[in-house]
């Protein structure tokens, strides 16, 4: 199968390749997929404290070429926005922007997916913050 | 060196010049139908026809030119050795015994069969190394079996049938053996008197002949093997493939048997000795890499390997400058990893990360070189942005395991398979 240019390109440029500190309370991960599947994929996000701004995003991807594009669009897309934003990105959106075919939608899908797991874990933390800092002011 | 390195050659092999060179005339001036019985252009053709039929016997030690069929391929092989099998003996009976591993062209025939009420088929499940045994075999055998089809070579994971032990087995209970040899004509030593087989599929274009070409092996003496033609029409090939013969593709593949019943023996060492120096390779840089199928009875050029952490597709799409195949679900639009690799229990972690390579007659060292590099490369740069790799690595490191070249500690389990030592 032929890949889309902008598919080779992000397969080949890998922005935002790596990982962040998952430790770090303003650090979110997402991590979806399954090996049986074929398809695993880390999605970090960094949110700014004061702006709520997505200050930085990066990925892991263990996958055929289009997942890989997939999960650097996504975190290209990511940075900069808000959290608000961020939950309006569609996987729709990918494949689209990488002319993905039929047989590789769910690509976007598990992108998406990640996104989402990695906004929850946020505002779980975010969560656990508050009740800390709660908490925290009782004691 | 010509780029993309061609390591495919399980998939199709290029045509030997020498076979082009014998098939010439007959795509220009011997153009002749080799069923007109009435001029010299008839003749010729049936001439050429005929020293074709007894070169494809010679290779496979058939006793006589007449057992040999030519069809389009061994898909069409396979259909008519099956379907044709099953409506000839309906009388005795309509179990078929075969293996979960065997080609599609086998086991979407038995499918059809089976839907259509005519057979009933026993699919046996290989072991590790992707061996169907002669007890299994023989362990399957019923009153009403009439047929055991077992492929000589799997075409993924290269792994060798025990073919005499089988043959043995099903001519001492009277049940018919078919032989998928589309991997193994030409390859390996393959004769069909030795192996006790009463038919065989054989393809033109995995042994350096044309594609659209094959032949089928019907045993004519002890046992007398009688099939059904699929094919309806003029009666030719003793009215088990009707159609016009297509003569300067039987011609190349007469030639290509030939060649290969001379070049065999040297061609399946140095093709060996391309495949370990790959392997070795590729250890000798690169942490887990699993071997799939057997150690060491497996096709000459055939290496089948998983590399933990980086998924197939992914692997070939980082060594553009290679032409290999994956057993990866991404490769396939079914999203399934390849069935051979489930059937002999490759676990899923290593099931979507196999690299089908297939060196062939013209491959050279430098390309498997190359190949090593290239591989080092892309699977190195699949695992760095791998979360499988990353983090099985940092669990291994927490306790204190090495993982390094040659290593194979990330999937303990798979180490046992491979009949290393056998
Ligand atoms: C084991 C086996 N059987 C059958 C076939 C089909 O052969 P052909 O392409 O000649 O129809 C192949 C090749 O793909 C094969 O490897």
């Amino acid at each position: 199968m032929a890949y889309s240019d902008k598919v080779l390109h992000y397969f080949r440029t890998r922005p935002n390749a790596g990982e962040l500190d998952a430790e770090d309370p303003n650090v979110g991960t997402g991590m979806v997929g399954a090996p049986e599947c074929g398809d695993v994929m880390q999605l970090q996000i960094k949110v700014n404290d004061d702006t709520q701004i997505i200050e930085d995003a990066k990925w892991t991807t263990y996958g055929c070429g289009s997942a890989i594009a997939s999960s650097a669009l996504a975190t290209e897309w990511l940075k900069g926005k808000t959290i608000d934003e961020a939950l309006k990105l569609r996987n729709t959106d990918i494949v689209e922007e990488l002319s993905l075919p039929p047989v590789k939608i769910h690509c976007s899908v598990l992108a998406e997916d990640a996104v989402k797991a990695a906004l929850q874990n946020l505002q779980e933390k975010s969560g656990e913050k508050t009740t800390a800092a709660a908490a925290g002011s009782e004691g | 060196m010509k780029t993309p390195v061609y390591l495919d050659n399980l998939a199709t092999t290029p045509l030997d010049p020498r076979v082009l060179d014998a098939m010439m005339p007959f795509l220009t001036d011997k153009f002749g139908n080799a069923a007109s019985r009435s001029h010299p252009y008839g003749w010729e053709a049936e001439k050429a026809v005929d020293l074709a039929r007894q070169q494809v016997a010679d290779l496979i030690g058939a006793a006589d030119k007449k057992e040999i069929i030519f069809t389009s391929g061994a898909t069409e092989s396979d259909n008519i050795a099956l379907k044709g099998v099953v409506e000839m003996y309906a009388q005795k009976g309509k179990h078929i015994i075969t293996a979960s591993t065997e080609h599609k062209a086998v086991l979407d025939t038995c499918k059809r069969l089976e839907r259509s009420g005519v057979a009933e088929v026993t699919y046996l499940d290989p072991d590790r190394t992707g061996t169907v045994t002669a007890e299994m075999v023989s362990g399957a055998i019923r009153e009403d079996t009439i047929l055991v089809s077992i492929m000589g070579a799997n075409n993924e994971i290269g792994t060798i049938a025990p073919l005499a032990e089988i043959g043995a087995v099903c001519r001492e209970k009277g049940v018919f053996f078919f032989c998928d040899a589309a991997q193994v004509v030409g390859k390996v030593p393959f004769d069909v008197e030795a192996m006790k087989v009463d038919l065989a599929a054989i393809s033109g274009h995995k042994l350096y002949g044309p594609k659209g070409i094959g032949a089928l092996y019907v045993r004519r003496k002890r046992p007398r093997v009688r099939v059904a033609g699929v094919i309806d029409g003029g009666g030719h090939e003793r009215g088990m493939r009707s159609g016009t013969l297509n003569v300067p593709a039987i011609v190349g593949l007469g030639k290509a048997c030939e060649l290969a019943k001379d070049e065999m023996a040297a061609e399946a060492e140095r093709e060996t000795k391309l495949r370990q120096r790959l392997l070795e390779g590729l250890r000798a840089k690169l942490p887990e890499v699993y071997l799939n199928g057997h150690a060491e009875r497996r096709l000459p050029g055939n290496l089948n390997v998983s590399f933990y952490g980086a998924e197939g597709e992914g692997i070939m799409m980082g060594m553009p400058d290679l032409a290999v195949s994956s057993g990866s679900a991404c490769t396939s639009a079914s999203l399934e990893p390849s069935y051979v690799l489930r059937a002999i229990g490759v676990t899923d972690d290593l099931a979507h990360n196999s690299i089908r390579f297939g060196i062939g007659r013209f491959t050279t060292e430098e390309e498997v070189d190359f190949a090593v590099e290239q591989v080092v490369d892309a699977v190195a740069g699949a695992r760095d942005i791998s979360p499988l790799w990353r983090h099985k690595l940092r669990d291994l490191e927490k306790e204190g395991v090495t993982v390094a070249p040659g290593s194979q500690v990330m999937v303990p389990d798979a180490n046992e398979p491979a009949g290393a030592g056998a």
